[in-house]
Order: C-alpha cells, then structure tokens, then sequence
C-alpha cells in the first residue's frame, strides 16, 4: 500500500538524532508490547507481515504521531481483534469475557522462549529457476497494489542492477494476507542514485533494495 | 524521558495523560491474552529480559573483532554470515539470511529499512529509536552523507557510498575497516573499538587512543 510508512526518500523530517546511552527500553510498557508481538508471533497468532501490514494500515496521522512501540500496540491490538482472538468487550472491560481460538502451536510458555533467540527462517524451495542472474539489468515495476508490499515506492519504474540471489523466500505480498508462503525468488537489485534522485544526486551513492521476483521485469 | 514522544507532544501533562494511558491499555491486553491461556507472563518476563541483558551489539563486536584477526573467518563471514557466525562458540546463534557487507577505502556501507524497521536483531540488539524513526528512514537513501554529518561522520568525497535498504528478511551487519594502530591487538580488546554504529554504517570504530586503558 502507499502509505506513509513508506519513507523512502521523503523530505521534511529534520536531523537524526541520536540518543547517547539509549535504554533498551524507554518505558516498561514498551518490553511488554515487543515480547507480547513476539509471542503472538512464535505462536501462530499473527505474522510478521500481517503484523508489518497492521502497522502500514494506521492512520497516516496516527503512524506520525505514535511512537515506535504505540504503533505496534496499536496494530497487535487491532489484528487479534479482526482475528476474532480478542473482543473490543474485552479491551474496554480489560479482561477475557469469552472463549476465543486458540494459537496454532498452543499457549506461549517459557519452553517456548528458547526459540525466539534465533530468527526463523524465510528460505523455501523453489518452485522453478530464478528468471534473473547477476548482472542482469531489471526494471522495478510500478506496482501500486492496495494491499501490503515490500517494493518501496522509491525506486518502482527505476532500472537497477541484479547484484546477488539470495535464495527463495516467503513472499510477504502473499503471506501478509493469509494467502500462504507463495515463495518467490529474492534478489539483491543495485540502483544509482542519479537514477532515482536525478543529476542533482550524489554521483558517489549507490542504493540497493532486496526485491522479489514479481516485482521486477528484464530489460 | 523517550524524545521519540517529546517530538509530538509540546504540553507535557498531555504527554504524561497519554502514556499512562498507553500503559493501561498494554496492561489491559496482557491480562486478556493471559486469562485467555496465550501467553505465560512468566514467558513475556524472560523475553524483555533477553534483550535487556543477552543479545545486544557486543555479539556483533565480536564477530568484528574475529574477522579483523583472522582472514579465514573474515572470508566465511563475507560468503555466508550466518554460517560464519554460528561457527564461533563465543557468540550467541544466529538465524538464516545474515549478510555482511566490507567497508574499504573505495566504499562505506549503510544499512536502513526505508519501509518499517529490519535490523539485526541477533547480532545488535534491539535498534535505536533513530533507526526507526521518519528521520533516518527518509533520509538515509537519498542523502546519506547529511545523514552522517548528523552523527559527526565525514567521509572522504570520493568514497562511494552503498545503502543498503533491508525491504526483505534479509538482514545487514557491517563490517567496519580496522583502526590502525591495534597491531597485535587481542580480539577482546578489538571488540571495544567495534561501536554498533559502526556496524550499521552511521559511525566508524572508535580510535584507539578513545579507549580506556
């Protein structure tokens, strides 16, 4: 979706601004968010790019003005109550009044802790060969479907470089909406910045994005 | 105080209202989703705690340290980082699809995750509110040189610069070029040079006339 999640390139926001000795957290609240969206997560609740597409769907004015860890309450929230996980009734009276599903793979407990160390993998067998290799030059598509999406707006229409493949993977396009893994190739696609910025841009800068097969076309 | 809520709250009893808000409202899902039999509390305690305490930029540091010191490894790291990685017994395991990529003197690298907030967990820790907020995501592909004078990093104008936008799960660890100066340096003492910035590619190592003796 092009929404404003979608940064890219985007003018206006003012300096960065670093924060010395920054606090793994800055409230409690915020350690319990990121670990109640990772248990929901390791448990089959919600997705990675369901949860990234709740995310992308708040309110623009919403996304701007919420803190990095509101905005994933704000979605988890939101998600478990479209998947009927949680009641509105419940959020106001703050308490399970109902019987809800339960989680793919059952209650997350402390055996389950364990597994969240490491990231779980993203790679699947491929379902033919890769169309493009290394050194190819590709075109971005311009895409703009309302639904989730990992090609940044920045660079649809541009004509990048096939740098690297790295292997077949979930495609979050599909799995953000439930629609399964659908695995797709993944490339590593080089842009000049002149390209995507033009003659004003630094001639020094080269981005690269990791885009999918169905989001490129050969030249 | 978290200055990613200073930025959109000027009145600050509003600020105070609104946090403590959010705090019910978390508090309020915890106690649903555990009254519904989907989280252990017990479990959410020792996950905050896991990144409080256990993985956190000094396993990136010794990956670093490792690869300045021996060419072998620093040649595994660069074909395939997560392999590397998890050969090292000092170092907390990590999951598929690591990539690290070599600063030189013809290029420095720069990661960012334009669309959310993709970052190295493993290896760096939780990242920094910069990393994810509007600033930093919509600069850093566009203008990475203004980016870095705001964390007082000048590079050489001739150097080419490589940004690398995390779009998929695909995740970037920078290697930083070794200061000089730290011939004979032991690995440990390597690391304390190793700054997570330098391993998204918005600082360099620290000098090692910066280092405590």
């Amino acid at each position: 979706m092009n929404g404003v999640h979608d940064m890219g390139g985007m003018d206006g926001f003012g300096k960065v601004e670093p924060e010395a000795n920054e606090p793994t957290f800055h409230h409690e609240w915020e350690g319990r968010v990121m670990a109640m969206v990772r248990a929901m997560g390791a448990n089959g609740g919600v997705n990675i790019d369901s949860q990234r597409f709740a995310r992308e769907s708040l309110p623009p004015e919403v996304y701007l003005a919420s803190s990095y860890y509101q905005k994933w309450f704000l979605a988890i929230e939101n998600q478990l109550v479209e998947r009927h996980m949680i009641g509105a009734d419940e959020i106001a009276a703050g308490h399970s009044l109902h019987q809800s599903p339960p989680l793919q793979r059952g209650p997350f407990t402390l055996n389950d802790v364990k597994r969240c160390e490491v990231r779980g993998s993203f790679g699947r067998e491929p379902q033919g060969p890769a169309a493009f290799k290394p050194g190819d030059k590709v075109r971005a598509k311009n895409i703009n479907p309302v639904t989730h999406t990992r090609l940044p707006r920045y660079v649809r229409g541009h004509v990048g470089v096939v740098e690297r493949i790295n292997g077949c993977h979930v495609f979050p396009d599909s799995n953000a909406h439930g629609k399964g893994d659908n695995p797709q190739w993944l490339y590593t696609v080089v842009f000049d910045a002149r390209d995507l910025w033009g003659d004003d841009a630094d001639p020094t800068l080269k981005v690269s994005i990791d885009a999918f097969e169905p989001y490129l076309e050969k030249l | 105080m978290a200055h990613d809520h200073d930025h959109h709250h000027h009145d600050h009893d509003h600020d105070h209202s609104e946090l403590s808000e959010t705090q019910l409202r978390v508090r309020a899902l915890e106690t649903i989703l555990t009254e519904k039999g989907y989280v252990d509390p017990k479990a959410l305690d020792a996950i905050v705690e896991m990144y409080e305490t256990k993985i956190g930029p000094r396993n990136g540091a010794a990956v670093i340290a490792k690869a300045w010191t021996d060419p072998a490894f620093k040649k595994a790291l660069l074909d395939d980082a997560t392999k590397a990685v998890n050969t090292l017994g000092h170092v907390a395991r990590v999951g598929d699809h690591l990539i690290a990529v070599e600063n030189t003197p013809q290029r420095h690298n720069m990661v960012v995750c334009t669309l959310c907030s993709c970052y190295p967990w493993e290896v760096l820790g939780l990242p920094p509110v910069w990393y994810k907020a509007a600033p930093y995501r919509s600069r850093a592909v566009k203008d990475p040189r203004g980016v870095l004078a705001d964390f007082g990093v000048t590079l050489p104008k001739d150097i080419e610069i490589r940004v690398w936008d995390s779009t998929a799960e695909t995740r970037f660890l920078v290697l930083p070029m070794r200061p000089a100066g730290t011939d004979g340096w032991s690995e440990d003492k390597l690391a304390e040079l190793v700054t997570r910035d330098s391993m998204i590619g918005t600082g360099l190592p620290k000098n090692p006339t910066e280092l405590k003796s």
